[in-house]
């Protein structure tokens, strides 16, 4: 085997790959085979870095180099300068935004230094298509230590121990209900892993897969051995193409070297694990709609009892987790249950993968131990607001969690204390606001998600969801009256109070915590008829001011339904009941005679 | 049994274990409003998929309101169905459920009738703070069921009835979210669907969503018409449940104040499917002994066993779902065509009338027979040999409209001759009851011995398969018997593997037979209901002075001066019929 005096590691993540990080790997190589330097340098496509905000992302190995927003035509320069000449290219080097001073340790950028990355441990390191490379960082050591040297009760017990929770939302401590699910009887067990990330902007899970995915397929079938089950199921999304490949990729391989299959690793333990497609339904991701979804039927959840650990899929207990979950436990196995105990807060142990999105400099995926603070996480990983604008408040848990403001920002983060303050975790959605956002226009924006998204099974979710929404858009519309906030809030309690499965009951809550947060937007809109934050158009009105405008008549003959009056060299007005608010007024005029009130 | 010991508004409740807190509720008196949920307690058919919401309860220490249909209880849960937190919920939830429902209840046809319009009133709801956009689809009008899918409010019954029930998998909620509906694949017509026109989901839904195609006006108008002889002939299981429609407990017999009314609104002669049931046993008694004596010959060209033929439910249900054993079943026609068939000869010869001029009117507990009178076969020339068949609910629209008092009417008798009928052909109304009143003529004839005891007790009850052995004078003669389309199924698979050895199956489509048709009245998931009008049927069998089909003078009179022989020629023309390959209709465009 040959030998390597350097790696170039390049993301395959979905996110560089749309930026052309496929035709950069390509170049790269063709300029290592170019020089003759195939048996020295190694091209490796890894899963995602995280660092989506500034991707495409190149690592030179061993001397950490990591280069930011690369592009196909960037290859020749690093192989000739720094490859071959050793000489580091300094425009593609991180810039601290504060000192403007060049990084080249990832370790020292602010995104990551206070990162602690276990899920992702191998994302960004390894090549997901490479078995060897994951069994060359204790891949499936842990497998082997439960099948050989731990009983089924020992390793739920260090599960247990870990106190690792469900990282798909809902918080169940894991080794708890693989306790159940072993405990139920049955010829015919499952492990199912819902791969069916629905979060709006989240993609832990992708990237998991993408990057790393024997971590989930050696996680398991270590459930499978802790449950007595002989079969696994992973429900993904058929819109994850490239983490469906790599997936399969990785099952073949594992099925080659007997880590899957009949009889694994000798034991006498089998295992073997098949792929269903989801056609993207958010509430597919709701244990009970996933695997109605898997038997063929309407998408849609049911009543809990009976849980899936009792009868599940095909009416046999079923082991559900998420992606995250399954990959922290081959660490949790080879480094001990203390060890994951000892990180993050008392009742949230670990750490938590958040997908950074919205108004914020470093957008991408972080993962930190619990018990960080917003200001860490939106400040120090995330770089802060982008332009300079002033925080507002993050969305965190998807659409269905809450915005949480200023006053939660040395909150620590675990999932009690996200309940707490009106949220929730979620899958790890993080979407900042900042000053320019209307947060009743936020939360019709997230209500327009879960009414698209209710499967319609249940009234308030069906039919409330529709009504807030309605409501939402009257405010918006400046139709809104007193009563309607009065509406507004009860039909929100009565939503989450009636509804049949955890969509509908925590789809109010950017309502409510909007409401709670930012009621006094809600009384402008309404009372007052204006949008503070200037965002929704029809509080809006376009005016010229008489003082400069000086008659070129741009705005005028630019107005496409007429709404402008006025004589040549004469002061132009608006007629506010024609106009549409289209913005080309002000685009046009050169003499900034065009505002906005 | 493990007992569980819990407080429901401030009353102590002992209840098995597994039971749901909308089960220990009742036991103490407290009745939580439900809307989606039904039980047909005696059929073991229960929906419960805890979608309207309404009957959510207060359980103290839970997070959000618990749903009483599903929640199951627990030892010392402590419940209340009533707070001001529950009831804003349940009214809210109300509300939101209004909100998108047409609001035409004035001239809704299931004005009165409707569970969604009762529980608005018991709620005290008085306005809708909720209004918004509402769901708009298209009318589905099909031979028998209209389905008017704005007034769907998901309950998901007739979707339950139709898969789990009838397995015939028509209807399924599709679509997502607010435009969630109850509907056939690709969102086709009923017409274009594999459904039977059973009625079961127009039995069990709640509001105005599926409903009958009203033929009342039709009929009100050829009564009208001086140039029309209007016949009308009222099916066995219409008498023992018309009397709900006037305030009379189920299973009060109203024989003779139907024929009464009938003869207020006009009908020229009132007559009774009972005859043209006698008459199916008749022909399809003289198939069965033929096709019997031939098998038991040892040939083998014949088809056993031999299934009946009555339902026009269930005649639908295999020509689409069991093209390839479309020769088991018999070919006689059922009784309310053979009756139709009878009358625009025999009768209209009797009157001197042509058959155009003669209106033939059926009553029946029935939707499939709608689509059954306007089938191609059953008409000369273009003029069907019934011209519509309208329901138990709607003969009752049109005693109302008549302003007829029908309590206080005065008993009378069918017409002769076509109203004559014996004990036999009442119980045809009942799961069991054709096959029986079959072996009390086969038996006779078979043995060429008198029955002694015509009760046949182990043919009838309400078990969804029952399997019996007839003892016909040394001969076992074994009988199956299935209500409900899903047991058909049971059993016709099981005679497709050759694993059954029935030498004759009765199959009604409806659950207890036609006294549970989709055309009667609306049970509202009290299935003691049919349990009544069971035993009124039989009841009627037990007081008639003669309880054998071939017995009836006017049978044998009929065969006499125009038939000639059972499965004879001129019968085998109009009283027999044949079944069409009616699989895959389904073309995806």
């Amino acid at each position: 085997m040959a030998k390597f005096k350097i790696h170039l590691l390049v993301c395959g993540g979905t996110g560089c790959r749309a930026s052309e990080s496929e035709a950069l790997f390509h170049n790269l190589k063709a300029t290592i085979s170019e020089k003759g330097l195939e048996n020295e340098v190694q091209v490796i496509t890894t899963g995602c870095f995280g660092f989506c905000e500034k991707g495409p992302i190149v690592k030179v190995m061993p001397d950490n180099t990591f280069y930011t927003q690369v592009t196909p035509a960037d290859a020749i320069e690093i192989i000739e300068e720094h490859v071959i000449k050793g000489r580091k290219v300094q425009r593609l080097l991180y810039e601290n935004p504060e000192t403007k001073e060049k990084v080249v340790d990832s370790k020292k950028m602010g995104f990551y230094r206070k990162q602690l990355r276990i899920a992702l441990r191998n994302c960004g390191f390894i090549d997901p298509e490479n078995i060897d490379e994951y069994i060359g960082r204790d891949g499936y050591m842990a497998l082997g230590k439960c099948l050989t040297e731990l009983t089924p009760e020992q390793v739920i017990e260090i599960m247990k121990k870990s106190g690792l929770r469900g990282r798909g939302g809902g918080g169940f401590p894991a080794g708890l209900k693989w306790e159940i699910t072993r405990a139920s009887k049955a010829d015919q067990k499952y492990v199912v892993c819902n791969a069916d990330e629905g979060d709006p902007g989240a993609f832990m899970d992708r990237s998991i897969l993408e990057g790393d995915p024997h971590s989930v397929i050696e996680a398991m079938a270590i459930c499978g051995y802790c449950i007595d089950a002989s079969k696994g199921l992973v429900y993904i999304r058929a819109e994850y193409p490239l983490a469906i490949e790599r997936l399969k990729t990785a099952i073949k391989q594992a099925r080659e070297y007997g880590l899957l299959g009949e009889n694994v690793l000798g034991t006498g333990f089998s295992f073997d694990i098949e792929l269903r497609y989801g056609a993207g339904a958010f509430v597919c991701g709701e244990e009970t709609a996933l695997i109605h979804s898997m038997e063929g039927l309407r998408g849609e959840p049911t009543v809990k009892p009976p849980f899936p650990s009792v009868s599940g899929y095909l009416g046999k207990p079923t082991n559900v987790n998420n992606v995250e979950t399954f990959a922290n436990v081959p660490v949790i196995i080879n480094r001990g249950a203390e060890w994951f105990a000892s990180i993050g807060t008392e009742k949230s142990r670990g750490t938590k993968v958040f997908a950074l999105a919205g108004k914020i400099n470093n957008v991408g995926l972080i993962e930190v131990p619990m018990g960080i603070t917003l200001r860490e996480v939106i400040y120090e990983i995330g770089g802060g607001i982008k332009d300079g604008k002033e925080f507002k408040a993050v969305q965190t848990g998807g659409p269905s969690g809450g915005c949480l403001t200023q006053r939660h920002l040395d909150t620590p983060i675990d999932y009690d204390n996200l309940i707490a303050a009106g949220s929730m975790m979620g899958s790890g959605g993080m979407i900042v606001m900042d000053e320019d956002d209307c947060m009743v226009s936020i939360a019709k924006f997230y209500l327009d998600f879960t009414v698209e998204e209710s499967c319609g099974r249940c009234a308030p979710c069906r039919i409330g969801n529709k009504r807030l929404i309605e409501i939402l858009e009257k405010i918006c519309k400046g139709e809104g009256t007193m009563d309607d906030l009065d509406n507004l809030r009860n039909l929100s309690q009565v939503i989450k109070d009636t509804s049949l499965c955890g969509l509908g009951q925590t789809s109010p809550n950017p309502v409510l915590s909007t409401m709670e947060n930012f009621y006094e937007e809600y009384i402008a809109h309404v009372m007052d008829k204006k949008c503070p934050s200037g965002q929704c158009k029809s509080l809006l009105q376009y005016i010229i001011d008489a003082e400069n405008c000086v008659g070129c008549t741009a705005c005028a003959r630019n107005c496409p339904v007429n709404a402008i009056i006025g004589e040549r060299k004469g002061v132009h007005v608006i007629d506010q009941a024609v106009c549409i608010k289209c913005g080309a007024c002000m685009e046009k005029c050169k003499f900034n005679a065009v505002f906005i009130k | 049994m493990e007992m569980i010991k819990l407080t429901i508004d401030n009353k102590t409740v002992e209840v098995q274990k597994g039971a749901s807190i909308l089960d220990a509720a009742k036991t103490v008196g407290i009745n939580i409003p439900t809307l989606c949920y039904l039980h047909l307690h005696d059929l073991n058919i229960t929906n419960k998929p805890a979608g309207c919401r309404v009957c959510v309860v207060e359980v103290k220490g839970r997070r959000n309101l618990a749903p009483a249909c599903v929640t199951e209880c627990t030892e010392g849960m402590v419940v209340n169905t009533h707070n001001i937190r529950v009831l804003n919920s349940r009214k809210t939830v109300l509300e939101l459920i209004l909100s998108d429902h047409p609001t035409d209840c004035l001239i809704c046809s299931k004005s009165g009738n409707c569970d969604l319009q009762t529980l608005a009133q018991e709620m005290g709801i008085r306005q809708i703070r909720y209004q918004g956009e509402q769901s708009h689809y298209r009318e589905d009008t099909s031979p028998a069921i209209i389905r008017d899918v704005d007034k769907c409010i998901m309950c998901r019954r007739c979707e339950m009835m139709c898969n789990d029930v009838q397995t015939v998998g028509v209807l399924s909620a599709v679509n997502r979210g607010f435009m969630s509906v109850v509907a056939p694949a690709f969102e086709r017509n009923l017409d274009h669907s594999e459904c039977t026109y059973c009625g079961q989901c127009v039995a069990v839904c709640p509001t105005g969503a599926l409903t009958e195609v009203d033929h009342t006006n039709k009929v009100i108008r050829a009564l009208a018409d001086p140039s029309k002889t209007v016949i009308v002939q009222t099916a066995p299981a219409v008498r023992a449940a018309l009397g709900e429609e006037f305030g009379l407990e189920p299973g009060t017999l109203v024989t003779g104040k139907m024929v009464s009314a009938l003869k207020g609104l006009g009908f020229d002669y009132v007559f009774d499917t009972d005859f043209a049931a006698d008459l199916t046993i008749m022909e399809e008694g003289t198939e069965l002994l033929d096709r019997l004596s031939r098998f038991m010959n040892g040939d083998k060209t014949v088809k056993m066993p031999i299934l009946t033929s009555c339902c026009p439910g269930w005649v639908n249900f295999f020509e689409h779902q069991f093209p390839d054993m479309l020769d088991i079943p018999s070919t006689a026609r059922s009784p309310q065509q053979m009756f139709g068939s009878i009358a625009k000869t025999y009768f209209a010869e009797k009157l001197g009338i042509k058959r155009e001029n003669m209106v033939v009117v059926s009553i029946m507990p029935c939707l499939a027979k709608k689509y059954e009178c306007s089938r191609e076969e059953f008409k000369v020339d273009g003029n069907p040999d019934v011209d519509f068949a309208v329901s138990t609910r709607e003969l009752a629209h049109l005693i109302k409209q008549a302003n007829i008092d029908f309590n206080g009417l005065p008993e009378e008798d069918f017409d002769r001759p076509l109203g004559e009928s014996t004990g036999a052909s009442v119980i045809f109304g009942a799961t069991g009851g054709v096959i029986e009143a079959a072996t009390r003529t086969a038996y006779e004839v078979f043995t060429g011995k008198k029955l002694e005891k015509v009760d046949f007790e182990q043919l009838r009850g309400m078990e969804w398969i029952r399997r019996a052995e007839v003892d016909f004078d040394g001969t076992p003669i074994k009988i199956g018997i299935a209500h409900g389309l899903g047991n058909a199924r049971k059993l016709l698979e099981e005679i497709r593997d050759g694993k059954a050895d029935f030498h004759a199956i009765e199959i009604m489509a409806c659950p207890g037979g036609c006294i549970g048709g989709g055309g009667q009245p609306l049970h509202h998931g009290d299935s003691s209901i049919l349990k009544s009008r069971t035993a009124a049927l039989y009841r009627e069998d037990a007081g008639k002075p003669i309880r054998k089909s071939h017995e009836n003078p006017f049978i044998q009179k009929l065969y006499e001066e125009f038939l000639g022989k059972p499965c004879g020629h001129k019968s085998h023309h109009l009283l027999h019929t044949h079944y069409f390959d009616k699989s895959n209709p389904i073309e995806v465009d």
